[in-house]
């Protein structure tokens, strides 16, 4: 217990992004003092030191360096500076499958890709069985690799690297393949190495895997190691981070600067005479309000501010608010609400005020629109201006923070109604 | 009671699983720029499995759906013989005895040499797939390229037995040792140059091509199908000459495997006149090994070199592929 199993020591990767690379002689010959690139430090000075058991989140966006560490955790790539010790054996899971050879049977490959593992061929066919009873392809060992389907490749792939019991676990990112029969076994493999004290380091974009499986979760930011520490922490300054825009901090005051401006014009446009105009749109979080994201079950205002015309008597306010992959969670609009409003000449703001956030961990979208009660005029729409962040504190995953509690008992719970 | 015993049982083998987890050595490995070349060395050895399976899958591949399989590895080398004998014995009347004992002697160690050093000069680039996405050390994949070459080597022994048992010739019984050593420095030639173009070519890709064409010419700089001692060493009027020839590491090589192969210091010449003449240079069997001896130290060096080499340029392999 305690034992370091991955000491990363000040770690750097430098990159030279070549405009035009030349890979011939001639090239480089010719051009060895023009040629012109970009200098990049994938990595800067990255230290952490991850114990023996642990399982590490890596989090960032695309270009934050996350593969980059995770290559030179693996030794694919040598850092530039710095170094990583690495106690015991590993098993990096950057592409699955990656050392195939499509000619050879998928015995063979078995037994290659387990010394391109470090195992002997002992140690390989000491667990050849477990191997493919995981990768349920016992009746195609024998067959080409070329013949096999991509889900047949990816499965014999993750089950080789599992099933030889490395000390240290590493994926990238390959999660999200296979059916999803396969990706709760893969979940599975993965909390039985937890129970073993195994080491996971795993890259992911996802904040909902990071709180089901991490212990800890380190966060890059353009190389940079902005947060390591307990999951929840992490996700916060992840978030964070994405909503730094080139205007700072978002997510509190969207204005409808950056609609979709296809919609913008299909629905209102910009030339039409509107009666009333929305002027912008404003997200508070009344119990918290200087965080750029909601917390889960915390209540929400969409406060949409409006400029009329004349007065108008028949207005309806239309709220959606879509989930991350699309489906639409709520529309509603003020007359569903059995709400009846009449609009004055001159400014005005209509409230949406929801009492507790009930969703988990996401990204949610929003449109506002304001529209006539009879004749169905749309007299303004922006869509998607409402942007929602929540942050969820606990560890549950899925879409509904459903209240919820649980107890034990003990003795036979049939027993327990007499 | 069945959960009772169900639970009871588990935290052992829980156990035992721990037990067998403390029971192997952690081994440790370093990442850093620089890695030491005798840590790398000793990488190279802790890995040689994947080594002897990247051979044999490079050989199961190569043959994989031929009918005749592995005797390709020995139908081409002959087919060289026959060509070289016909041109070089039968139409421009070479007067050696035993011309394709002579000949395949030499040819044995180039070919092996030649394949070698042509195929590890690509293989990084041509395994990008796994360089990229596996880590192992990279040197491997050169080292399988020299023995896949070594174990054609092998089938093409058998076909020059062959003709050996066939024509009469014996070799210097005495001399076959060093002849074990000199395939063994060719295999460290081989190896050194083919881990440092290969590793040049991941950023130079003309080296693949270049190579080809240094080969072909490289050839003839060894007394392969000409007798050095009969047909150039008399031309030689200046020392320096015979330097620049031994310059060439194959040089002495090949003249060591003709030494125990052929094995005919001084022969009668089958042209007309019928006086004795060298054919194999009248060295004393010590200076052959005293090349070899030395041939071992430079080319040992030459590894060395070819490693830091590698060492210095395989840490932007992922990238630059």
């Amino acid at each position: 217990m305690g034992d370091v199993a991955i000491s990363i020591q000040d770690v750097s990767k430098h990159f030279r992004l070549y405009h035009e690379r030349g890979t011939s002689l001639k090239e480089r010959l010719v051009k060895v003092r023009t040629s012109r690139y970009d200098e990049l430090w994938a990595l800067s000075q990255v230290s952490l030191d991850i114990e023996e058991g642990q399982t590490i989140g890596i989090l960032g966006h695309n270009g934050s360096g996350k593969s980059t560490l995770l290559k030179c955790i693996c030794g694919v790539l040598k850092p530039t500076s710095g170094q990583i010790v690495v106690q015991g054996t590993l098993a990096g899971l950057l592409e699955l499958g990656a050392g195939f050879q499509p000619e050879l049977s998928g015995r063979d490959n078995v037994f290659l890709n387990g010394s391109m593992l470090g195992l002997s061929r002992t140690e390989i066919e000491n667990v050849f069985d477990d191997i493919i009873k995981f990768s349920e392809l016992e009746q195609f060992i024998d067959n080409q690799v070329k013949f096999y389907s991509s889900g047949m490749y990816v499965r014999l792939g993750f089950a080789i690297a599992v099933n030889v019991e490395p000390d240290i676990l590493v994926i990238d990112e390959v999660l999200a393949v296979g059916d999803e029969r396969f990706q709760r076994k893969c979940m599975d493999k993965i909390r039985e190495f937890q129970e073993k004290n195994k080491t996971i380091v795993f890259v992911t974009q996802s904040a909902e895997q990071v709180r089901q499986i991490c212990d800890s979760t380190l966060v890059l930011k353009n190389g940079h190691s902005i947060a390591f520490g307990d999951p929840g922490h992490a996700i916060r300054t992840f978030r964070e981070t994405l909503l730094e825009g080139p205007d700072g901090v978002g997510g509190t005051v969207i204005d409808d600067a950056d609609p979709n401006a296809e919609r913008v014009i299909e629905f209102a446009p910009d030339n039409r005479e509107q009666p009333i105009q929305i002027l912008d749109v404003v997200l508070s979080y009344p119990d918290d309000a200087s965080n750029a994201y909601l917390k889960s079950g915390d209540p929400l205002s969409v406060k949409v501010a409006y400029q009329a015309e004349n007065d108008i008597d028949d207005v309806i306010f239309s709220l959606t608010i879509v989930e991350p992959k699309g489906e639409t969670l709520l529309s509603t609009n003020t007359e569903q609400m059995g709400l009846h409003f009449d609009v004055k000449t001159g400014k005005g703001a209509m409230e949406f005020a929801f009492q507790s956030w009930p969703l988990l961990d996401g990204q949610y979208k929003g449109s506002v629109g304001i529209q006539s009660r009879k004749g169905g005029v749309m007299y303004d729409w922006k869509e998607d201006v409402v942007n929602i962040e929540v942050l969820y504190d606990g560890k549950s995953g899925g879409l509904l923070n459903l209240p919820i509690s649980g107890s034990f008992t003990t003795g036979n719970p049939n027993e327990r109604g007499q | 009671m069945a959960t009772d015993a169900s639970a009871s049982s588990s935290p052992a083998s829980a156990l035992g699983e721990n037990v067998q987890a403390e029971a192997r050595v952690k081994k440790t490995r370093v990442v850093s720029a620089r890695v030491s070349i005798p840590q790398r060395l000793k990488n190279i050895w802790t890995n040689r499995e994947l080594l002897r399976n990247l051979i044999s899958t490079e050989i199961k591949v190569k043959y994989k759906g031929s009918a005749l399989g592995l005797l390709w590895s020995m139908v081409s080398p002959a087919m060289t013989l026959i060509i070289y004998y016909v041109v070089f014995g039968v139409i421009l009347k070479n007067s050696i005895p035993h011309f394709v004992v002579y000949l395949f002697s030499g040819l044995l160690l180039w070919n092996f040499f030649n394949l070698g050093v042509q195929s590890a000069t690509g293989i990084i680039v041509a395994r990008s797939g796994i360089v990229k996405k596996v880590a192992f050390p990279r040197e491997i994949l050169v080292l399988s390229c020299i023995g896949t070459a070594g174990v054609f080597l092998f089938f093409q022994s058998l076909v020059l037995i062959i003709f050996m048992a066939a024509l009469g010739v014996a070799p210097d019984w005495q001399l076959l040792p060093l002849w074990f050593l000199t395939l063994f420095i060719v295999a460290l030639l081989a190896s050194a140059l083919g881990i440092a173009l290969s590793a040049i070519n991941v950023y130079m890709r003309d080296m693949a091509h270049l190579i080809e064409v240094i080969l072909a010419a490289w050839f003839w700089a060894c007394p392969i199908v000409y007798s050095f001692w009969t047909q150039l060493h008399a031309r030689f009027h200046h020392a320096w000459e015979s330097w620049l020839y031994f310059a060439n590491p194959m040089a002495p090589l090949v003249l060591t495997s003709q030494r125990v192969i052929y094995n005919a210091p001084f022969v009668h010449l089958t042209s007309a006149g019928n006086k004795g003449e060298q054919i194999l240079p009248p060295w004393r069997a010590t200076t052959y090994i005293s090349w070899n001896v030395g041939l071992l130290v430079v080319s040992s060096l030459l590894l060395w070199i070819a490693l830091v080499i590698f060492g210095r340029l395989e840490g932007n392999f992922a990238e630059e592929l």
